[in-house]
């Protein structure tokens, strides 16, 4: 008796803690058909509207535009970046190799704003002043981190003799590299891919510092949020939410996947 | 000789990159907090230690900080205490569709802050949800003013952003655990609070640090939270940073406030792994 109590606890204190985490998402999905511009309890009428405002909304548009391209193109060149130098951190020993390890890690470790304003400060010594290149350079420099922490966990997983198999068989380090390497880290690759891309899409603290005139979307939210609420706010935070969970979604089955082949 | 250049020409790029764009950046950040900004702004070389001075003597600065740091540590507990009973369930209650309700504390991670911090605008407002809920049900006949742009709603949107990234390494240490050491546990005659208390949580401890470690760091270095759901006496101290950096326009200080900030961090990071580390140790090894 006692110990139904005790799970009956358990088991509603851990689901009271998860509606905590669901409940406002499935508010803002909810709120994104109301009717009325004032989101309030309870909903009277439900439209379209706001989504409707949205797909008008030119600004907003074309903030997810840049935020795209930005996303796109720090994954890429931070990929490009990171994986040789992944690779070459798990493989060989150098000096200064624990430093790096540590260099690597600030942007994540150290908060976003120090990140952003030491940017602010010097990039104009760069000639690159605040604009969407100076936050391409922000998200690259963040992603790398992110890149190579992903990536390491999995070469130190894979088995060293593969690599050297092919190299007995008179493969030559690129097409090692290639038909070896690259094809074990598949699912990795995707899975950092997609992080990357989230993680850029979603970026503020050193964006806010290094944005020029032309906004990111997250950037556009924060300036809708300032204007005052306005729902279609709620309409574009429902896409966000459905692109996040497609995201893990594909991040867990590739990730469980290359488990069970394992 | 030639497998020497070959490894760093692949780490080339990435400390050039990292050179250039993060480490140049960061030391400015130490010159310029040296340094001080004349009426217009612009930085004077003129090395001075007076924007360490003010940060010390003056209370808007030094209270700031101080108040930041137990609005952090107050953040950290709440996401440690509700992320525990979460973390238990799923650990060891169970079965079927683990990795289901795993991959549920990792979704809200991977939704935008900022829709995220919306939410909680929405139903706080004045008008918002909680309070139209509340006067629907006569529980008080006119709008709660103080769920929205206070120290309260900061805090209940910083806990909920950061719950997920608590609760993921708490989680972690306690699937570890194994499961035989708890039916022993149970077998020789304790309670299940007692299993918890002497068991679970001790060997959780290196994921509740760490988890609570990173809701800190994280609460922090935040001006978001406060920017859009505190008050107009919810002042944190990367608020302050970031006011220097704009509207107010005087760079040394906020590099000094900013470089203090750091040194905080990376005290409470050195400490956290040094305590995560020890607690490691009580690991078994079976």
């Amino acid at each position: 008796m006692v110990q139904k109590l005790k799970n009956i606890f358990t088991f509603s204190s851990a689901w009271a803690v998860m509606l905590f985490l669901y409940l406002p998402l499935f508010i803002i999905i909810l709120y994104s058909f109301n009717n009325e511009s004032v989101n309030a309890f309870p909903i009277r009428s439900y439209s379209l509207k706001w989504y409707q405002a949205l797909f008008k909304d030119d600004e907003l548009i074309g903030a997810v535009f840049n935020s795209l391209k930005i996303a796109f193109a720090s994954t890429f060149i931070a990929l490009c970046i990171g994986m040789p130098a992944a690779y070459a951190i798990n493989k060989y020993s150098f000096w200064g190799k624990k430093s790096l390890e540590r260099i690597i890690l600030m942007p994540i470790t150290l908060p976003g704003i120090v990140t952003g304003v030491a940017m602010l400060s010097f990039f104009p010594f760069y000639g690159i002043n605040i604009s969407l290149t100076a936050v391409l350079i922000g998200h690259i420099t963040f992603l790398c981190a992110v890149v190579i922490t992903q990536l390491l966990v999995r070469f130190k997983q894979m088995d060293p003799f593969l690599e050297q198999a092919a190299y007995d068989l008179g493969a030559k380090p690129l097409s090692a590299f290639f038909k070896v390497i690259l094809p074990n880290m598949r699912t990795a690759i995707i899975g950092t891919v997609l992080l990357c891309l989230v993680l850029s899409m979603d970026e503020i603290p050193v964006t806010f510092f290094l944005i020029g005139g032309t906004n990111t979307l997250p950037i556009e939210i924060y300036g809708m949020m300032r204007r005052g609420i306005t729902p279609e706010v709620n309409a574009i935070s429902t896409f966000i939410f459905i692109f996040s969970a497609i995201a893990i979604i594909i991040s867990t089955r590739t990730n469980k996947k290359n488990k069970s082949a394992a | 000789m030639k497998k020497n250049r070959s490894k760093y020409l692949l780490l080339a790029p990435l400390a050039i990159w990292l050179l250039l764009f993060l480490l140049l950046p960061y030391c400015f950040v130490l010159v310029q907090s040296f340094l001080k900004s004349d009426d217009f702004g612009n930085v004077v070389y003129d090395v001075n230690v007076d924007s360490y001075t003010k940060i010390f003597t003056n209370s808007l600065y030094y209270s700031t900080i101080f108040y930041t740091f137990l609005y952090a540590l107050l953040v950290a507990a709440i996401c440690i205490l509700i992320s525990l009973p979460l973390a238990y369930y799923i650990a060891f209650k169970v079965r079927r569709n683990k990795l289901l309700l795993y991959s549920m504390i990792v979704l809200p991670f991977w939704v935008s802050y900022i829709v995220r911090a919306y939410a909680w605008k929405i139903i706080l407002g004045e008008n918002g949800i909680l309070n139209s809920l509340l006067m629907k049900t006569g529980i008080t006949d006119h709008p709660v003013e103080q769920f929205l742009y206070s120290t309260f709603s900061t805090i209940v949107c910083l806990v909920y952003i950061l719950t997920p990234f608590v609760a993921i390494p708490i989680y972690t240490a306690m699937e570890q655990i194994p499961k035989s050491l708890v039916e022993a546990s149970k077998d020789l005659g304790a309670g299940s609070f007692t299993t918890f208390r002497r068991i679970i949580f001790p060997l959780a401890l290196p994921g509740i640090i760490s988890g609570g470690t990173f809701a800190l760091v994280l609460t922090m270095g935040d001006f978001l939270a406060p920017l859009l759901l505190g008050g107009p006496n919810t002042l944190f101290i990367s608020n302050i940073v970031q006011n220097l950096f704009g509207t107010s326009n005087d760079k040394p200080l906020g590099s000094a406030v900013g470089i203090v900030i750091l040194l905080l961090i990376l005290a409470v990071l050195e400490i956290s792994s040094h305590y995560e580390k020890k607690y490691s140790s009580f690991k078994i090894n079976s």
